[in-house]
């Protein structure tokens, strides 16, 4: 089973390096990770899916907790929170099957950012299953490369994930 | 204007660091300049790797953080296996080293490795210090994370220009402001009642003390707790010694090497309380047995250590000292255990301590030899044992009474015990200090010797010579087929000699006799000394 962590941590060099290298020490495999900066320049916000039963992911919270420059780990509820990845597509595309295209791209609000001879780049956001829908649709015309940034998330609802120094 | 390298030594001044354990380099020099005008002893160890371990041994006797220092480069991955040994057995340590010029920082250049990267598993933090102005808070920082929760090593990595710049003034701040750390120290109170209420509940409740009791220094606490309600303890081989050994409620050592009454005791107990023990496969082997028949109540700083190897019904996250405190005055009427102590100690009557004393054969016999010694050590002698069939021996032979037994349980590294022994004596010179190896750990850090003496510690070194690696020449002969590759130790030296060539006395054993004798006479002697102890080399583990 999938589960999405978001964890707060320092906006410092080396931070990325000890979550992966954690990752990496315990075993776990991650299927995800993606991270920003938040409103707050000095922190940064991961979101990081991992695929294990509920042992393995109370593992990983409780070693991303004992991480010095992890300030909060919260492991969302299913249901409860929306999730978002952004997807890149080239697709391969003869200028007569431009129009049918179009309209995938129109019908699963996506954009096309680039257009040439031979192929069309789309750009979307969506979450997960969203863009796995979009690529199927595409997949006939022929997929020439495909980018996808991982999956970021936050909570439904007006609460927030709190940095608990402020 | 005072430079970053004074600015490190005020700060260890700071902190009351009166002792450092190094070896210099180029790109530490500007420290070691400075340390020079300073009232710190810096002690010159022969080898960086047991710069590490000296340091924590030091900090194991006297429980403040151990400081050990390198240069950058080899001697920083020198480093590296002891700050791992510190790790796996979660003693603090702050190593600093010295790092290449920022400029040429990620060009490979002569003597630079990324110490911070290389230690990422090892440490409980690491700091790579880029401006001369952060270096107070850092090591504040260094020290409280260090020193805190679940303690442990911390590295500081400092270009050789951060240590030359000039800043106007030093000032170190009161307090550590970490936000992504607060360990938490009190149990959770309706844990510690639940906790409280099934020890009461139960019949055959045991207590597993671990190497965080000694960590949290609740030694009181844990036998006054055992004592006042009469529940049987065991230990694990980092607990070793918390519970003084001839106490009427200590039942021995769990684990693969440890006493058959205590792993039967574990397998027979229905509430089991484990304090600072994270369950290692050496010491519970089959932990879902156990499980199944017993409710697990588990103590520890570490949350992550909670449930990561057995599963457990009450978790406490807490410092040992403060919870089993707090769970004292919840107890209300103590379990009635009469007949669940009474039939452990028929248990443990049936055990007959393996070994009898050898004489006429050439050979010292090494289980009854440790029970010879420690009777005729100090109370509260420090014994620090080595990695191989010299730590089982003296494991589960050596009689703990108000001392302490320090071992490398963890990571299980040879070459530990000398510098460790060290580090120790310093930490203590009061106490008895005697260090066991055998031939093998003896040779990975015999350069050691040099220090021992240049540095005045009154070591006695116990040397278990059987000529060869006797735990893993058990292994083989088990489940190789009897094929023994690489286990025998063929070019050995005269110890004796090499101990002479050094100035340290030093004296040969062949039998029990000679060796009760011997060592009666190494620890009434002033000064270090090598008793080298003549082992049967098929002499076996358990």
């Amino acid at each position: 089973m999938k589960h999405t962590l978001s964890v707060l941590v320092e906006n410092q060099p080396g931070v990325l390096s000890r979550v992966a290298s954690l990752f990496a020490r315990r075993g776990f495999n991650i299927d995800s990770l993606a991270v920003g900066t938040t409103q707050n320049p000095k922190i940064s916000r991961m979101t990081i899916l991992v695929d294990g039963d509920d042992h393995l992911v109370e593992q990983v919270e409780k070693q991303l907790n004992k991480l010095i420059p992890v300030i909060k780990v919260k492991v969302l509820e299913p249901g409860a929170f929306v999730s978002s990845e952004l997807t890149l597509v080239k697709v391969a595309c003869k200028p007569k099957q431009h129009a049918e295209v179009l309209n995938v791209a129109r019908l699963m609000g996506a954009d096309v950012i680039d257009v040439a001879a031979a192929s069309l780049t789309l750009r979307f956001a969506g979450d997960e299953e969203r863009s796995r829908t979009l690529l199927e649709l595409l997949t006939p015309y022929g997929l020439r490369e495909v980018v996808r940034a991982g999956s970021i998330a936050i909570e439904k609802g007006s609460g927030v994930l709190k940095n608990n120094k402020e | 204007m005072i430079t970053g390298a004074e600015i490190m030594v005020r700060c260890l001044e700071s902190e009351q660091v009166g002792l450092v354990f190094g070896y210099p380099g180029a790109a530490i020099c500007p420290f070691y300049d400075s340390l020079s005008q300073s009232k710190i002893r810096h002690i010159l160890v022969r080898q960086e790797q047991n710069a590490a371990h000296a340091a924590s041994g030091y900090a194991r006797a006297c429980g403040k953080p151990g400081v050990c220092v390198a240069t950058s480069g080899p001697g920083a991955t020198n480093l590296i296996t002891g700050i791992a040994t510190a790790y796996m057995d979660s003693i603090p340590l702050i190593a600093i080293t010295g790092q290449v010029n920022q400029w040429l920082l990620g060009r490979d250049v002569f003597q630079e490795a990324d110490i911070t990267g290389a230690c990422e598993s090892f440490t409980k933090h690491s700091y790579l210090v880029k401006d001369v102005s952060d270096l107070p808070r850092v090591f504040k920082e260094a020290f409280h994370i260090a020193s805190t929760g679940r303690p442990g090593p911390v590295l500081i990595d400092i270009p050789t220009d951060v240590q030359t710049a000039e800043i106007g003034s030093f000032d170190y701040p009161q307090k550590a402001e970490i936000a992504g750390y607060r360990p938490r120290t009190q149990g959770h109170a309706v844990q510690v009642r639940r906790a409280a209420e099934a020890v009461r509940k139960s019949k055959r409740p045991l207590i597993v003390c671990g190497g965080g009791v000694v960590s949290a220094a609740a030694r009181e606490e844990l036998i006054s707790f055992a004592q006042e309600n009469q529940i049987p303890v065991v230990s694990t081989m980092m607990g070793l010694g918390v519970m003084p050994m001839d106490s009427p409620l200590y039942f021995g050592m769990i684990g693969m090497h440890g006493h058959e009454n205590a792993n039967r005791a574990i397998h027979a107990a229905d509430c089991i309380l484990l304090c600072g023990a994270r369950v290692g496969d050496r010491a519970v082997n089959d932990p879902e047995k156990i499980t199944e028949k017993s409710m697990i109540i588990h103590i520890d700083v570490d949350p992550a250590e909670i449930g990561k190897n057995m599963d457990v019904d009450i978790p406490i996250v807490g410092d040992v000292r403060l919870v089993l405190k707090s769970l004292a005055q919840q107890m209300g009427a103590a379990p009635e255990t009469g007949e669940w102590v009474r039939r452990l100690a028929r248990d443990k009557a049936e055990f007959v301590p393996h070994g009898t004393p050898q004489n006429g054969t050439g050979f010292v016999e090494p289980r009854s030899f440790f029970r010879a010694l420690s009777a005729m050590m100090r109370e509260n002698a420090i014994l620090i044992s080595d990695v191989g069939q010299n730590q089982i021996w003296a494991a589960s032979s050596f009689n703990v009474k108000l001392g302490r037994f320090l071992t490398s349980g963890g990571l299980g590294t040879m070459g530990y015990s000398l510098p460790a022994a060290v580090g120790a004596k310093l930490a203590k010179p009061d106490r008895q200090v005697v260090c066991i190896c055998g031939d093998g750990a003896f040779q990975m850090s015999m350069c050691e010797l040099a220090t021992l003496c240049e540095s005045g510690a009154e070591v006695k070194i116990v040397l278990m010579q059987n000529s060869r690696l006797g735990m893993v020449w058990e292994l083989q002969n088990r489940y190789y087929g009897g094929r023994c590759p690489a286990t025998e130790l063929e070019g050995n030296p005269d110890f004796v000699a090499l101990a002479g060539a050094y100035g340290i006395r030093s004296a040969l054993a062949d039998s029990n006799g000679s060796a009760e004798r011997l060592a009666r006479e190494m620890l009434e002697s002033r000064g270090p000394f090598l008793l080298v102890c003549r082992v049967d080399p098929g002499a076996p583990t358990l």
